[in-house]
């Protein structure tokens, strides 16, 4: 307790030490991030469901609405932005405060990459008339003419063993999915970017440079969740 | 000493109450024992409106014709009563309360976990609540508690602003979910192990756990319908290929465990209780604890029973009833236990144990009437009757109100180092139990006669029965008003109670009443279990009985 009559306590005084206070700060977030999973969970069984219920309608709309390049273009992207946030942990680890300011401005720069690309795959789809529910406006029959005379898409319908009679019902349901999903990430994306700006704000103030990488810490953890949920988003959506 | 007065002596001159006192200090403070003050004060009104409310039901239906109201307003007063008594009161109440209070006390800690994450969480709280009872007073919604699809994404009412207020009051729900289990794992006292944890905290821990794993589905699950509701998403419509099971699916699989989010912690509470009262060791500790997270595990497989006339699969709903008869077996190990705890104990019948009778009353009633409703068969003939609105009324009301009601009477003195009458405190209690009885045990037989929830009139055959409801409960209501009486006036000029009244081992009585601002002056140690009462202790009956033994042995040796 010698700290506390010197008037600098490097943790809350309601823990013994800061690495006390720090394994507390990281089982919160840990719980935290069980709970985002459920949310998203709860979202992927109704995408799974309904997939199973128009099955060939939303393998077709996957096949030939989604656009797979830009899907894969942002994954690596995130995947960077992982990349990113880790050195920016260990930068902090080492006490270089404006080392950790830098590689999250890398880590926002990938971030913000991911919403411009996914902006031009919405602004697609908007123009297309491709959205949800009741907004839905797509001519389903004139896409599918249109594969039709596409033999290189023929065949791959063909491989894919995709039966386009069964094509069309559900179609507006996989883009209320696709929205609903995409759009919640997104939220997340925001987030988590305001979240790791703000911490890059505070590393450049220098506040990293002694020792205090829990912030850091709980921030990567935020950002590597909304890379995860990509990841299981991505095939979800653009492969399967 | 000679020149204090008798209400100085055990009353500290310093606590949380009277360190500081502006409304700013009250507003800012991180002290989770202010944070759960500020829970009970809005707890207790919300409790008010959802009563207010309920009483208006009851006088509709005093008379099988149109009342007082028409049949819409009466869709909406409905509404309004399940909805702030589930979402505004019963989900926050313990844990808000008494957890908050309590379970930094008893695990030996300064805090919770995270001050102002729980200062955070109240706030959001009550932003919900204002934008849940906003949309209820603007207009209101007709849906019911479950909103379900398509008649929530069709009504004219304003549901979205009411599911973002559910949505709001969730997220507050989930990170005191975390607060409280990193606080279990992290913050335990020197010598407090995890088998000698008291068992609120154990049902605390439960409750946190199912808080932070079932909630965020129902977040979700606001959202697709407030989505729906206002821009035509058509997720649950069946008109553009959704399914509308699949949002009751969703909902109960968040609703259901959310009746042990309530029950959970009304059951620690009981523990609590009677262990005190019966001055004996709890029986079965381990069993306590472990079936508290046994309800925990199996109540998020049994969803399946809200759904069995909703064209699931025999198969199904026979699973989900044999798994719900599993939520009734950790029960009874429970009311067992509770049982051989007070067997050969020496009982002191207090108002908090007066209400934990009156719980382990409910629990076996409601219990047991919800076993009945488990079985696939029974269920269809009770399927949205007043059967079905007894029984949870049983369970959520009864036993859950008898848990929140047993926490305010025990931890009283402990909160605000007074201590009421408790001959009033049981002449309240007794209103309560009476009048709750007379409510709804008529509800159950009008049930079982076919009578549907949910409609504003009712032929002549049930006017009887529905009389005795309404009647039992103005007595309810009559009964609540007096224990606001008898603690008002407790608060005022009630004795002073000294740190440990009721002579418990419990943890959070080693402090002062009302506590000290950091809840200890130096940080305890836990040496002793929580519950062990093989000590005797003094001035209690059984120290007197037992001092009486012994001089009579005595006797016999000379």
């Amino acid at each position: 307790m010698s700290d506390a009559s010197a008037g600098m306590l490097d943790h809350a005084p309601h823990f013994n030490s800061a690495a006390h206070e720090k394994r507390a700060a990281q089982m919160g977030m840990w719980l935290f991030l069980v709970n985002e999973v459920l949310l998203f969970a709860g979202l992927f069984t109704a995408f799974f469901m309904y997939r199973f219920m128009y099955t060939d309608t939303f393998r077709y709309l996957a096949f030939v609405e989604l656009d797979w390049v830009m899907g894969t273009v942002n994954t690596g992207v995130l995947l960077a932005s992982s990349f990113t946030v880790v050195l920016a942990v260990q930068a902090a680890r080492a006490h270089k405060s404006n080392q950790v300011g830098l590689w999250l401005l890398a880590t926002i720069g990938f971030a913000g990459v991911f919403l411009v690309i996914k902006y031009f795959e919405y602004t697609h789809k908007i123009h297309e008339g491709l959205l949800p529910g009741s907004y839905f406006s797509y001519d389903l029959s004139e896409s599918i003419a249109r594969v039709k005379g596409d033999p290189v898409k023929m065949s791959h319908i063909a491989d894919a063993n995709i039966n386009l009679n069964n094509v069309g019902n559900g179609a507006p349901m996989f883009f209320t999915l696709y929205f609903f999903i995409t759009g919640l990430h997104g939220i997340h994306v925001l987030i988590g970017m305001g979240l790791l700006g703000w911490m890059a704000k505070r590393a450049f103030n220098g506040e990293f440079a002694r020792r205090n990488d829990t912030p850091i810490e709980l921030s990567g953890m935020y950002w590597h969740l909304v890379d995860l949920i990509w990841i299981y988003v991505y095939p979800m959506l653009y492969l399967l | 000493m000679s020149t204090h007065t008798a209400l100085e002596e055990g009353f500290p001159a310093k606590h949380f109450l009277n360190q500081g006192t502006t409304f700013k200090s009250w507003a800012t403070t991180i002290d989770h024992k202010r944070i759960a003050l500020m829970y009970l004060v809005t707890v207790l009104f919300t409790f008010f409106l959802g009563g207010v409310f309920a009483l208006l039901l009851r006088i509709e239906l005093l008379t099988p014709g149109p009342g007082i109201m028409d049949a819409q307003s009466y869709n909406r007063v409905f509404s309004l009563h399940g909805i702030i008594m589930v979402f505004l009161f019963m989900i926050p109440a313990v844990p808000g309360v008494f957890g908050n209070f309590m379970l930094p006390l008893m695990i030996g800690a300064k805090d919770v976990a995270f001050p102002k994450l729980n200062l955070a969480t109240y706030y959001i709280y009550v932003l919900g609540a204002l934008f849940a009872v906003w949309g209820l007073w603007n207009g209101g919604v007709d849906t019911g508690w479950t909103f379900y699809a398509p008649y929530s994404t069709t009504t004219a009412t304003k549901v979205v602003p009411v599911l973002l207020g559910a949505f709001t009051v969730g997220m507050s729900s989930i990170l005191t979910g975390v607060n409280f289990m990193t606080t279990v794992h992290t913050l335990r006292a020197p010598g407090l192990t995890w088998g000698k944890l008291p068992l609120f905290v154990w049902a605390i821990y439960g409750t946190a756990a199912v808080q932070v794993l079932a909630t965020p589905v129902i977040g979700l699950v606001t959202l697709l319908v407030a989505a729906e509701a206002g821009f035509g998403f058509g997720l649950f419509d069946p008109a553009r290929g959704g399914d509308p099971l699949l949002m009751q699916h969703l909902f109960w699989f968040y609703s259901h465990p959310a009746v042990y989010i309530m029950i959970l912690p009304a059951m620690g509470v009981v523990s609590e209780v009677i262990a005190t009262f019966s001055r004996r060791q709890v029986f079965g500790y381990k069993m306590l604890a472990g079936s508290t997270l046994g309800i925990a595990l199996v109540g998020f497989f049994v969803w399946g029973h809200h759904l069995f006339v909703s064209g699931q699969s025999t198969f199904n709903a026979g699973v989900f009833g044999v798994l719900t008869m599993l939520v009734g077996v950790f029960t009874a190990i429970k009311v067992f236990n509770w049982v051989l705890t007070m067997y050969k104990g020496a009982i002191d019948f207090k108002t908090p144990f007066l209400y934990a009778m009156g719980f382990l009353y409910f629990i076996i009633f409601g219990g047991m009437t919800g076993i009945a409703l488990a079985v696939v068969s029974l269920d269809i003939h009770w399927h949205d009757t007043y059967f079905v609105v007894a029984h949870f009324h049983f369970v959520m009301v009864g036993s859950v109100v008898m848990g929140f009601l047993a926490a305010l009477h025990y931890w009283f003195p402990k909160m605000f180092g007074k201590m009421y009458s408790d001959r009033w405190g049981l002449a309240a209690a007794l209103f309560v139990f009476i009048g709750f009885n007379v409510t709804f045990i008529p509800q159950f037989l009008l049930g079982n006669m076919g009578m549907p929830r949910r409609y504003y009139q009712y032929p002549e055959v049930f006017r009887t029965l529905n009389v005795m409801s309404t009647a039992g409960a103005g007595l309810l209501g009559f009964g609540f008003a007096f224990i606001l009486i008898v603690l008002v006036v407790a608060l005022i000029k009630g004795k002073v109670a000294g740190p440990n009244p009721w002579f418990s081992k419990g943890y959070e009585w080693n402090t002062t009443s009302p506590p000290d601002m950091h809840n200890f002056h130096e940080v305890p140690v836990m040496v002793d279990a929580p519950h062990a009462y093989e000590k005797v202790p003094e001035g209690t009956l059984a120290a007197q009985e037992a001092a009486k033994t012994e001089a009579e042995g005595a006797h016999h040796h000379v």
